[in-house]
């Protein structure tokens, strides 16, 4: 284990990934000669050539599918899309395209590619630079779609995702980029689909990812008199119902933590399975916390206001506790 | 500029007999498929080719089963002509469990690993971007494999198109970008969806190669297929064919067609690909009517199998429709 930064394990990942196997590429605005806009794919050029490690235009559509062709043709590539926000430009090709291959083709084609995004929510980037827009891409069946909330999980999930046969939509925390943290050197992979319990808890189930997690973990250590299961889904989607369910079976509450706009999120769809399925073991209503429905604002104190901050997590944690079953 | 009798002229019998048999498959697949469709057989939505196929059948008679392609929402005589199997295609249009894609994607998404159909699309332009990524990996594989994307004049409109005219030449990939100018953007005329409706003009803007054809004379786009196919190969980079052929059916069938006279129509027969291409059969390569008409029927009787198998396949079962969403490998 050796202390690394989030975006060094990223980078570690995909040097590993592209040592490890000559069908993955790396292709994308800015990620061979500068490197990255922000470092993650830094001596990947250098490492590995211009063959495999290309710059493109700006042409998120074109690059995408460009992938997802040379997918199909037995490559491993990893695109990225700079910003989450500019994927809403290459849409077509990943909802209509690549994510439907495998069921289009009925297994004849597969489309084994990486999409990596950043998210620079909390870095007063403003509304096109800022969105949390993981619902729109776990809405569509076909696609998987990660976010390592810390350096080990960024880069063992960038791992896992580059091995898996499918398209998997990487997310990547900006307001975590200098984060340091242990990180295994070489294997290891996170499974995808597997969330992992950060703090173990009796009264109440947290369920966050991405960029709300860290704040989630501040907002734990304010709390004394409460004891908090903390679950980091990891996955988006395929989501770990398993052991978001068996913690909330032993807690009988809930509350879902993230960023992204509380409105139609991925909140409501955790929200809905416990209800339907913790029915019997539900103490307290299942309660989401998120971003207020409004775009992603730039100014500092209202993107403070915007994401749910930790005195905001911790408030929420005690309401939820708090609420008493009226006898009926 | 190759002219198309020296086109001709460098096709031999066998090569040409293909050519029309390859053609007239097709028109007599999207006739029987019209067919069914107005009877009520095929669920959906068809949209037909027919009075295109010499583009089809020119530009594949150029390509390796290894070379790859991309087609459009318009696409059956491309799979024809690429290698894709009758009676499987004819089972996607049903619906059916023996289909390509076991019904689950219908007459807009035929795709054939084994013979480089990296599929049909229903997104117009959508597949322009696939066929370069397949261009990318055969230079990065460096196999000299080709790959080629058809549209048709409305998908120039799309910004995508613009994008990868734009990657391939910078990347030089192997590519053959096959523009089947119909003249019309579903039941729009060029005249209103294109500033300049001479497409090579705005393809040969990107630096790369752009040629007009004829896209009713098979012999010449074969000819003009077969030079950009070469440049490809061997590392010369992109190319653009612009084919201009006429859409006798409407956008989809059921389509009134009200934006257009009746003769138009007319006037598009009167220019026949297949018609035209009997004639040099017997002209120039001694064919008879009598072995072309026997040819016709053993490719009706092919056809008529392949429907007759579709309909004895099994309806395409709900119990695994969530099979495939995601690759089963990695499941």
């Amino acid at each position: 284990m050796t202390v690394t930064k989030y975006w060094q394990a990223i980078n570690q990942a995909l040097h590993e990934e592209m040592a490890r196997d000559d069908s993955v590429i790396v292709i994308g605005e800015d990620v061979a000669a500068p490197g990255g806009p922000f470092a993650a794919t830094k001596g990947l050029l250098e490492s590995f050539g211009p063959d495999r490690v290309r710059d493109t235009p700006i042409s998120e559509a074109a690059i995408v599918g460009a992938a997802l062709g040379a997918a199909m043709a037995g490559y491993r590539p990893v695109v990225e899309v700079m910003f989450l926000d500019f994927v809403t430009v290459a849409m077509d090709q990943v909802v209509n395209q690549a994510a439907k291959v495998s069921y289009m083709s009925a297994g004849n084609f597969s489309a084994p590619m990486v999409i990596r995004s950043i998210c620079a929510s909390g870095r007063r980037t403003g509304p096109q630079h800022a969105q949390n827009l993981e619902a729109w891409l776990a809405h569509v069946p076909g696609l998987k779609v990660v976010w390592g909330s810390t350096p080990a999980d960024a880069k063992a999930l960038l791992k896992a995702a580059i091995r898996d046969d499918g398209p998997v939509y990487v997310i990547e925390s900006l307001a975590e980029w200098s984060t340091r943290a242990e990180v295994a050197e070489g294997e290891e992979i996170v499974p995808i689909g597997s969330a992992a319990v950060r703090h173990e808890g009796e009264d109440l189930t947290v369920v966050t990812w991405g960029g709300a997690a860290p704040r989630v973990a501040t907002a734990v250590d304010l709390v004394h008199d409460v004891s908090v299961e903390v679950i980091d889904l990891r996955t988006i989607s395929p989501w770990d119902r398993e052991t978001v369910l068996g913690s909330v079976r032993k807690t009988g509450r809930l509350l879902v933590v993230h960023d992204a706009v509380v409105e139609f999120g991925v909140g409501a769809e955790i929200a809905a399975t416990v209800a339907t399925e913790c029915f019997d073991q539900l103490r307290a209503p299942v309660r989401r916390l998120g971003a207020p429905y409004a775009p992603a604002p730039f100014a500092p104190q209202l993107e403070e206001a915007y994401l749910p901050h930790p005195e905001a997590i911790t408030r929420e944690i005690t309401r939820t506790v708090q609420t008493v079953r009226n006898a009926s | 500029m190759t002219t198309t009798r020296d086109a001709r002229t460098s096709i031999g019998r066998d090569l040409a007999l293909d050519l029309y048999q390859t053609m007239m498959t097709i028109r007599r697949f999207e006739t029987i498929a019209g067919e069914l469709f107005a009877a009520g057989r095929l669920p959906g939505f068809i949209h037909l080719s027919i009075g295109q196929e010499a583009v089809a059948a020119g530009v594949c008679a150029a390509l390796e089963d290894t070379d790859y392609i991309t087609t459009t929402h318009r696409g059956h005589g491309h799979c024809i002509a690429k290698g894709g199997r009758v009676t499987e295609m004819m089972g996607e249009l049903y619906g059916r469990e023996g289909g390509y894609a076991l019904g689950r994607s219908g007459s807009m998404h035929i795709a054939d690993n084994a013979v480089g159909i990296l599929g049909a699309n229903a997104i117009v332009g959508g597949g322009i971007p696939m066929a370069v990524g397949g261009a990318l990996a055969a230079q990065l594989a460096g196999h000299r494999q080709v790959s080629v994307s058809f549209f048709g004049d409305g998908a120039v409109a799309e910004g995508v198109a613009h994008e990868c005219l734009n990657l391939a030449t910078l990347w030089k990939l192997p590519i053959v970008f096959v523009c089947e100018h119909n003249g019309y953007a579903e039941m729009t005329p060029v005249s209103t969806h294109l500033a300049n409706p001479d497409v090579t003009q705005l393809a040969a803007a990107y630096g790369m190669n752009a040629t007009a054809v004829d896209g009713n004379d098979v012999a010449a786009v074969l000819a003009v297929s077969r030079e950009a196919v070469a440049r490809a190969r061997n590392g010369g980079g992109p190319s653009f064919v612009q084919a201009r052929t006429d859409r006798w059916r409407g956008h989809f069938e059921g389509d009134p067609q009200r934006y257009r006279p009746r003769e138009e129509v007319q006037a598009m027969t009167d220019r026949d690909p297949i018609a035209a291409w009997r004639s040099v059969l017997g002209a120039e390569h001694g064919v008879s009517d009598d072995e072309l008409d026997s040819m016709d029927d053993r490719i009706t009787a092919e056809l008529t199998s392949a429907v007759e198998k579709a309909e004895a396949m099994p309806l395409s079962d709900p119990a695994g429709l969530t099979r495939f969403v995601y690759p089963e490998a990695s499941r």
